[in-house]
């Protein structure tokens, strides 16, 4: 038993340990923080078995990772009192406190561990890192396979994130009122980076991919649960995750294959998540701001609507017109031309297909091929076989390949 | 890359148009700026209101305005990055209040803030 449950509590527990002794110790002692917390589930890895498991083991983990900290706290004020005498007064004060393992310091813990970790300061790669690593209690191999590289990579661009935000002096506290919104939105954008890893990633295990979706939406829920980052805009995050994530099992073939939308078994899309889009879709209709995340929540409704009508594509136009002067992406660029094709017709959109002109994007190349096919079968084929020169995955070349062939 | 106004000159549609014909503009509007966006030269757009609109004249007196006198009034502006005056007058060309009769697309370098022109 205790080999499924330790492994489980690891994800769940882990980072709240580590969020409150950071908080408690300051960002600078992150590591300590993490060596407290991973020598508890170390300690309850040899004990448990031979004692049997403790009758609460989320409150024996928490009471054995206060003893450490109490320990490491005497050996600190050790130090302090024979090396450094004229600190004690100055330090004291704070290491005197009680480790607060309470669900609301608990809660306020991992909230701001979360603000300290998204952080423009570092570079995206990082902050998804930190996020998996502190906020999720991904282990080090776990987030090599996720970005499919190796654990050396991973130690490093850990390490040196960590040194950043020391340098930065970045603080485990909420943003001052007058930042938060700000801060909020790089939260946002990190936890977005994070789901579109698990999403769109390059890794064909779809255990990996599913974990880094739900991830993220489990901690945008953090955000939505408190009253002080409850802003409409997560929660059309959350829709937009959860719309999205509803067809995860029907996006990929027994062999890690893409399955085009329009060949997706409809079956295996999650009725239950598509609800729970709909619900904070809903949440998120109050307030007076529009934010990106309510327009590609409502593309991303329609997106579980297997209806193809004129009206549907016309709405879907309209949002990526907004979307599009909101915040210009390319993916988005191309999705707006494909939905003027289905509004408009094919020709308008072939026109404003060429002026954008994303020449390095295959992509552009099977948005192209689409349009001309029927109209101009040799100038389709033509843009196809440049989209294949360009893709850079197996599954890319597989999908244009259907295509040339069909 | 300069910033370019795209400035709109028409009547007040309300006036002789349907709602449907209205709603049918807006679209072709929002497709229209849609495309501008897509190709990442998007800056900005103000829609300008006809309804309480005031005209100030020389003397101070405040009239209601500018209506009938003027065709040409301004109904609204975008803002666009265009490499050229040409590039932006291509933005311009596209735009739905062109088929109108006697309407016009006005096109004007946004002058710089840095002292340069």
């Amino acid at each position: 038993m205790e080999q499924e449950l330790i492994p489980h509590l690891f994800r769940t527990e882990y980072a709240k340990i580590v969020s409150v002794l950071a908080r408690h110790f300051g960002f600078e002692q992150i590591e300590m923080a993490e060596d407290i917390a991973g020598e508890t589930f170390l300690t309850a890895m040899q004990s448990w078995p031979m004692n049997g498991t403790p009758p609460n083991p989320v409150a024996w983990l928490y009471s054995v990772a206060k003893n450490k900290a109490k320990n490491q706290i005497k050996r600190q004020m050790l130090y302090r009192e024979k090396v450094e005498p004229g600190l004690v007064n100055i330090t004291g004060s704070t290491f005197e406190h009680e480790i607060d393992l309470t669900a609301q310091n608990i809660t306020d813990s991992l909230l701001q561990m979360m603000f300290a970790v998204c952080n423009p300061v570092i570079a995206p790669e990082g902050q998804i890192g930190l996020a998996l690593r502190i906020l999720c209690g991904f282990g080090i191999a776990e987030i090599a396979d996720a970005f499919l590289t190796n654990k050396e990579t991973i130690n490093k661009r850990l390490f040196r994130a960590k040194e950043k935000l020391r340098q930065e002096k970045i603080k485990i506290e909420f943003p001052a009122v007058a930042t938060i919104e700000q801060r909020l939105d790089n939260v946002l954008t990190t936890i977005y980076l994070l789901f579109n890893e698990g999403y769109y990633s390059v890794n064909n295990d779809q255990t990996i991919r599913t974990e880094l979706c739900f991830e993220a939406i489990r901690l945008c829920t953090m955000l939505a649960e408190n009253p002080n980052t409850d802003q409409p805009r997560v929660s059309a995050l959350l829709s937009l995750m959860y719309f999205q994530a509803s067809r995860l099992n029907a996006r990929l073939d027994k062999n890690g294959g893409l399955v085009l939308y329009d060949e997706q078994d409809t079956a295996l899309w999650d009725t239950d998540m598509i609800g729970k889009g709909g619900y904070f879709l809903n949440r998120a209709s109050t307030g007076d701001q529009l934010s990106k995340y309510h327009l590609e929540a409502a593309i991303a409704y329609w997106g579980t609507q297997k209806t193809d009508s004129r009206e549907k594509w016309e709405t879907i136009l309209q949002l990526y017109n907004r979307l599009l002067q909101i915040e210009y992406s390319p993916i988005a660029a191309l999705n707006r031309t494909y939905a003027l094709s289905k509004a408009n017709g094919k020709t308008e959109a072939i026109i404003e297909a060429e002026k954008l002109k994303l020449t390095n994007n295959h992509f552009y190349y099977v948005l192209l091929g689409d349009l001309y096919s029927g109209i101009d079968n040799l100038r389709a084929r033509s843009n196809l076989k440049i989209a294949l020169s360009l893709a850079k995955t197996p599954t890319d070349r597989q999908i244009i390949l259907k295509k040339l062939s069909g | 890359m300069d910033e370019y106004a795209l400035i709109m000159r028409h009547e007040d549609g309300s006036k002789i148009a349907s709602p449907e014909q209205m709603q049918a503009w807006m679209k072709q509007t929002m497709d229209w700026i849609g495309g501008i966006a897509a190709q990442n030269k998007f800056v900005s757009g103000t829609g300008l209101l006809f309804a309480d609109a005031k005209v100030v004249h020389h003397n101070k007196v405040v009239t209601d305005g500018p209506f009938g006198e003027i065709k040409e009034t301004i109904g609204g502006f975008i803002v666009v990055r265009a490499e050229s005056a040409e590039e932006a007058a291509g933005f311009a060309k596209g735009c739905p209040v062109l088929g109108g009769e006697g309407n016009t697309m006005e096109v004007r370098r946004i002058a710089k803030n840095d002292g340069t022109h």
